[in-house]
């Protein structure tokens, strides 16, 4: 099995707060990983480290074996979609300007075309990205990070604040993605019902890695999943 | 309106050197309003006042001190910002005040050499030169030639700097470019309209064409369209009524963004 993604002994300490402790990760090739956690986790420092943006961390991140200190090469392979990306309602981009920053090579410009067809979201090419609801945002950053063809997707709570019926086109775009484009997914999510549904490797995350292996293992374990909604729960209860 | 106006030669300079400032202001004020730098414009044409106080002094052409002086404080003021986390309005306001300051305390160290710096205050587009259209030209077309080269990561950087940096565009750079750019548009700039109203020219097409509800490439147009129009308009009409054209480029700016209000509360144009 080949490794895309080694996460070795990752610390990040914050000058009032340690974020991540000693976290070690791999992701296989193929993988639909889904990382759960209670809000604070770690799992956004988690991404920023591993998208570059963050460099200040002990430990080591390899992508596809190379030190991400070392080589920015892996962002080529690399799609990330935002939680929810902040920009002026007003902002003179339509959905096919959105999808052109994406992609890295001019000539590619027929792909646009087909990710948009892909993703339902042609008919919306001329509109601009502010005039849309949520999910056709979030849709048209997903073609956003699907135009170059990347080996690799990340998302990072990609349905906050998106109504249901477009969180379930959503996800079964996500299940396409990986069963048969067999890209591999790393997505962050509070939702356990749709974790279970969907990904097939689970890591749960709060500051240190308390699991992670295939997400059988952890939902059929009963103990294992009301220790996460425990911690989940305290956590909760402790930012109210 | 009479047509001799346009066979004059310091009319022909003025219309051609207008129109190349027209587009440039257009293009480089379009980054500059999405990022929220609207007055960004306007620091760096009040700094190089002090610029342009400078060369008056020691006896060299005042815009090339103004282009050193701009380029030189806008590049600071961004580092500053950076370095100690100052916010966008503040650092324009430092920026702003501190050009006027050392302008105003060169020319009183010189005893005072008013009529000059009135020309650079108010613009004098009827009196450029050969030279300066020269100039105006190959610095247009040298800062379109880069924005084309640079489109993408303008844009990207422009719309969210987080996704840019994971697409690998050097957004730190891409930053400092579009402020070495607006430092030089402005100083080139300042012969149309003046120190005082630059901001103006980057801003108000802007603004205007924003509202047509367009994707990147058709605002950018409308904008150059609209600035344009001004620009001609404005230098023609300021000749046959003998009025400042700085003022009555501004104006006509001015009222298309008022005409376009009227259509879009009219419904006419696209809500956005």
């Amino acid at each position: 099995m080949l490794k895309v993604v080694e996460i070795s002994n990752l610390t990040v300490q914050y000058p009032d707060v340690k974020a991540l402790d000693d976290v070690s990760l791999v992701v296989n090739q193929g993988d639909f990983l889904g990382i759960i956690g209670p809000n604070g986790a770690g799992k956004s420092t988690l991404f920023a480290s591993m998208l570059g943006l963050n460099t200040r961390y002990k430990g080591m991140i390899k992508f596809f074996d190379e030190d991400i200190k070392k080589s920015k090469n892996y962002l080529k392979e690399l799609g990330y979609v935002p939680q929810k990306p902040i920009f002026e309602k007003n902002f003179p981009v339509t959905v096919t300007d959105v999808v052109r920053m994406g992609l890295r090579k001019e000539s590619d410009e027929n792909k646009i075309d087909e990710i948009l067809q892909q993703l339902w979201i042609h008919e919306l090419r001329e509109r601009r990205i502010g005039e849309l609801s949520g999910g056709q945002q979030q849709r048209v950053f997903i073609a956003k990070a699907l135009v170059n063809n990347p080996k690799i997707l990340i998302l990072d709570e990609p349905v906050t604040g998106i109504d249901q019926q477009s969180i379930d086109l959503f996800y079964s775009i996500l299940r396409e993605l990986n069963s048969k484009q067999k890209i591999t997914i790393i997505w962050s999510s509070h939702d356990l019902d749709a974790v279970n549904k969907l990904a097939n490797h689970v890591a749960c995350l709060n500051k240190t890695l308390f699991f992670h292996g295939e997400s059988e293992t952890f939902f059929s374990d009963d103990k294992l999943v009301k220790q996460y909604s425990e911690a989940s729960m305290q956590e909760h209860m402790s930012h109210h | 309106m009479s047509l001799e106006i346009l066979t004059f030669s310091f009319m022909h300079r003025a219309l051609i050197a207008g129109i190349a400032i027209a587009i440039l202001c257009s293009v480089v004020g379009l980054f500059l309003v999405l990022r929220r730098y609207s007055l960004f414009g306007d620091a760096i044409a009040h700094s190089s006042f002090g610029g342009i106080a400078l060369g008056l002094l020691a006896g060299v052409y005042p815009l090339w001190t103004a282009y050193a002086v701009s380029i030189a404080s806008a590049l600071i003021i961004t580092k500053i910002k950076d370095r100690y986390n100052i916010s966008g309005d503040a650092s324009i306001a430092v920026l702003l005040s501190s050009g006027i300051a050392v302008g105003l305390v060169i020319i009183g160290l010189s005893g005072g050499f008013t009529i000059d710096i009135f020309s650079f205050l108010f613009g004098s587009i009827l009196l450029v030169s050969v030279d300066d259209t020269v100039l105006i030209l190959a610095l247009t077309g040298v800062i379109l030639i880069v924005i084309l080269l640079l489109y993408r990561q303008l844009l990207y950087s422009t719309f969210n700097e987080e996704q840019a940096k994971v697409s690998g565009i050097p957004v730190e750079k891409i930053n400092y470019l579009i402020v070495f750019m607006a430092g030089i548009t402005v100083v080139t700039s300042i012969q149309l309209v003046g120190v005082l109203l630059i901001s103006a020219l980057f801003v108000i097409p802007n603004v205007t064409a924003i509202m047509y509800g367009k994707g990147f490439k058709q605002t950018a147009i409308i904008s150059m369209s609209f600035s344009v129009f001004s620009v001609v308009v404005g230098i023609l009409v300021s000749y046959i009524f003998d009025i400042t054209p700085a003022g009555t480029i501004v104006l006509i700016a001015i009222g298309l963004l008022a005409a376009t209000m009227g259509l879009k509360s009219s419904g006419l144009l696209s809500k956005n």
